[in-house]
């Protein structure tokens, strides 16, 4: 199906941009990249020669070690900047960072950002290729793609299915990623939380809000929990995490109300006791490592095709 | 940077120029006569055998654009803009006079910042306007030095870009501000609502992943006001009014008699949030861009008279600090340079308002509303503050045309129809 489509852009800046095919070819592309990591040599000589910055200008291991090894298993020369180590804690602006990764012959620069849409300013200043790895609470395009990556293979399809999401949607950068791509492949999305956790107008996007978490799960085929983001939130959203646990937060029991082959995601770092409990994350209905792995696979298969389309410039 | 000289005029016969003046009910090609930098006076076939002619035909000739809402941004900030280059904007743009926000650094809250700006423009032979604080250094906590900031020569008083939060000290303050008949200048918006804040808040910032600031937060200030108003018996006008929620207010609180008057600003006429598509913090401006149903209601709002002026909210910003993360980046745009080519690009052109409604918004209630009866008109023995115009001149709005030290506009690349192709001031004359 995505047999005729080419990759053409130099920035993977969120799936609201993409094509149902140009996600698909990313699909399509890590599956063939899962492979090389399950081999004893867990190497690809696709970006031999390049270089890859990985500019975290805010805090994440997850993310970033995802993204280091990917790089690695790809054989490009990965190189990683952190905002407290960086000059731009001695006052110099994004612009002059980046221009100065530019002059270091640099192929592609991996982007977190604690500011929605910093990734989208930078691209149009530097040729370097830009992989979005989390703008403010904007979006997380490699955290979306291996969610949907995940249920994919598991599930085998994405359209028709259930696909429920409880928690902090107005902070998650997660949420809004995995709404655009979802809901562009057909998935039935709903969103759970109280009403001060749901961004403006969210259903004018195709999604269901639906506030009672007992409906929201019903018959569900997958359920991603998204953490409540405290370091967030200078205002008050909900009484207390007390209370929160008590409302949204999902148990064994409650997840028997979804589909029997449910499955249960999250895209960490769990906090046990609040969102989920304990037993639950470590079922066998479980996929929250899963998604870790195959991380991997898709963050290797994005930067192998913005490398293609920025030879092709 | 682009500069401006004037002329100061000696004795010139403007011929053939279409003069239009709603206060005297003027509209007919005739010829203006300005001596020793007054006008003589206007009329048909006007001869001097010693006055230099300039042929005017096709041109408008029309009392200078009078603006109640800048950011000269002296003392204080002289990065951003210093009264000077404020006042080649301001020329550029076709205004004559322009009442000037007292955020600067000393706040204008004593009489002496309001001689300091008032001295500086006087050098520059500009009607600049001070407008002093509410409160002590727009804290919103205790009322300022009006009376002192009134006699040496302040023209309202406002906290603009702080709202005072606190209803008893607003209470008092527009009461203190009524006793000297000081509008109050409003910049209404509950800053607990609007909070962090960086666009309005609705589909477009839901799409972006960017905070938002409810329309909510402007109403609610907006409806506080107006009975505050109706309380203390204060002349209240609103500034940059954005949402629809404010103009129906607006539009009550007059029809039962209250003294309100409202703003809007060029930019709200013309644009909405959609144009944060790109993150460009260019279009990060407070009230936010609304949208389309805001727009369409503060034109009608415009139409019917509930607001009353259209004022630029000339926020000028140096261009490191608008590069910065969209939450960090200062909030505002330049107005001044494309102001008048914007309202007759949507207004005139683009509603078929007629050209005595244009000049109405932009020179003659401003004028009443600061109770300046040498603006605003034509005035035999005063001096001349007029514009030449050209109401179907089509031109792109560029870096080239702008004259404050700023080049933050989100009017870039716009096509516009009218220009403002002379301005006098004081009797002075500057051609673009």
């Amino acid at each position: 199906m995505t047999a005729g489509v080419q990759w053409t852009r130099k920035d993977l800046l969120g799936l609201k941009d993409l094509s149902v095919d140009e996600i698909e070819l990313i699909l399509n592309t890590a599956k063939s990249f899962s492979e090389v990591s399950q081999r004893d040599v867990k190497k690809s000589p696709a970006l031999r020669g390049k270089t890859v910055v990985n500019l975290f200008l805010e805090p994440s291991t997850r993310t970033r070690v995802s993204f280091e090894l990917a790089e690695k298993r790809l054989s490009a020369d990965a190189i990683g900047m952190a905002s407290g180590g960086s000059s731009m804690t001695k006052g110099e602006s994004l612009w002059d960072t980046i221009a100065n990764i530019e002059a270091l012959k640099v192929d592609i620069i991996v982007m977190r950002h604690g500011s929605s849409g910093a990734p989208h300013r930078v691209s149009n200043y530097t040729h370097c290729g830009i992989v979005n790895a989390g703008d403010g609470i904007n979006e997380h395009p490699t955290q979306g793609l291996l969610d949907i990556f995940t249920l994919r293979e598991i599930k085998g399809k994405i359209k028709g299915l259930k696909v429920v999401f409880v928690g902090d949607i107005l902070h998650s950068r997660v949420a809004r990623s995995n709404v655009w791509g979802l809901t562009k492949l057909g998935a039935e999305v709903v969103i759970c939380g109280p009403k001060t956790l749901i961004p403006w107008g969210i259903e004018e996007l195709g999604v269901k809000v639906v506030h009672d978490v007992k409906k929201a799960i019903d018959d569900a085929d997958a359920v991603t929990l998204l953490r409540i983001q405290m370091e967030r939130q200078n205002e008050t959203l909900f009484p207390s995490i007390r209370e929160y646990a008590s409302t949204f937060g999902l148990t064994l029991q409650l997840f028997k109300r979804a589909k029997p082959d449910a499955i249960l995601m999250h895209p960490g770092p769990v906090n046990r006791g609040v969102e989920i409990e304990g037993a639950l994350a470590d079922s066998s209905q479980s996929y929250i490592l899963k998604q870790v792995t195959n991380g991997i696979a898709v963050r290797m298969a994005v930067l192998y095709l913005l490398s293609g389309a920025l030879k092709n410039e | 940077m682009n500069k401006l000289n004037g002329q100061s005029l000696k004795n010139l016969l403007i011929k053939n120029a279409r003069i239009i003046d709603p206060v005297n009910s003027i509209d007919e090609v005739m010829d203006l006569h300005v001596q020793s930098r007054k006008i003589v006076k206007w009329g048909k076939n006007l001869q001097s055998d010693d006055a230099e002619t300039m042929e005017a035909k096709g041109l408008c000739l029309m009392p200078g654009l009078v603006d109640l809402h800048v950011h000269f941004r002296e003392p204080g900030y002289e990065h951003k803009e210093t009264i000077e280059s404020g006042v080649q904007a301001a020329i550029a743009g076709g205004f004559v006079a322009c009442v000037a926000m007292p955020n600067t650094r000393p706040a204008c809250d004593n009489a002496q910042v309001v001689k300091y700006q008032m001295e500086r423009a006087n050098l520059l032979n500009f009607n600049l306007l001070p407008a002093g604080t509410l409160t002590q250094g727009r804290e919103g906590k205790k009322i300022s030095e009006m009376a002192e900031m009134k006699a040496a020569g302040a023209v309202a008083v406002t906290d603009d870009g702080n709202w005072v939060v606190d209803s008893g000290v607003a209470r008092r303050a527009y009461e203190y501000a009524a006793t000297y008949g000081l509008p109050v200048m409003t910049h209404a918006e509950d800053p607990t609502i609007s909070l962090n804040g960086v666009m309005n808040e609705g589909i477009v910032s839901t799409k972006l992943g960017l905070r938002g600031r409810p329309n909510a937060s402007e109403d609610i200030a907006t409806a506080r006001d107006i009975e505050l108003t109706r309380l203390c018996q204060c002349h209240l006008h609103v500034q940059h009014v954005s949402t629809r929620g404010a103009v129906d207010m607006i539009r009550r609180a007059k029809a039962e008699g209250l003294s309100v008057t409202a703003e809007a600003t060029p930019h709200h006429i013309a644009l909405t949030d959609t144009e944060f598509v790109k993150y460009d913090t260019f279009y990060k401006m407070n009230p936010p861009l609304r949208a389309e149903e805001d727009r369409l209601a503060v034109i009608k709002g415009l139409e019917d008279g509930t607001i009353d002026a259209i004022a630029t909210d000339h926020a000028p910003h140096a261009l490191e600090e608008k590069d910065l993360d969209i939450e960090k980046a200062p909030f505002g745009t330049i107005g001044l340079e494309s102001a008048f080519g914007v309202v007759m690009t949507e207004l005139y052109h683009g509603r078929k308002w007629k050209i005595g409604d244009v000049i109405r918004k932009l020179s003659v209630v401003p004028s009443e509303i600061l109770k300046k009866t040498n603006l605003g008109r034509l005035k035999a023995g005063d001096h001349a503050n007029f514009i030449l115009v050209d109401l179907d001149l089509e031109w792109c709005f560029e870096q080239k045309d702008i004259y404050s030290k700023s080049m933050n506009s989100c009017f870039f690349g716009k096509k516009l129809k009218g220009k403002v192709l002379h301005t006098f001031v004081k009797g002075f004359q500057y051609t673009l």
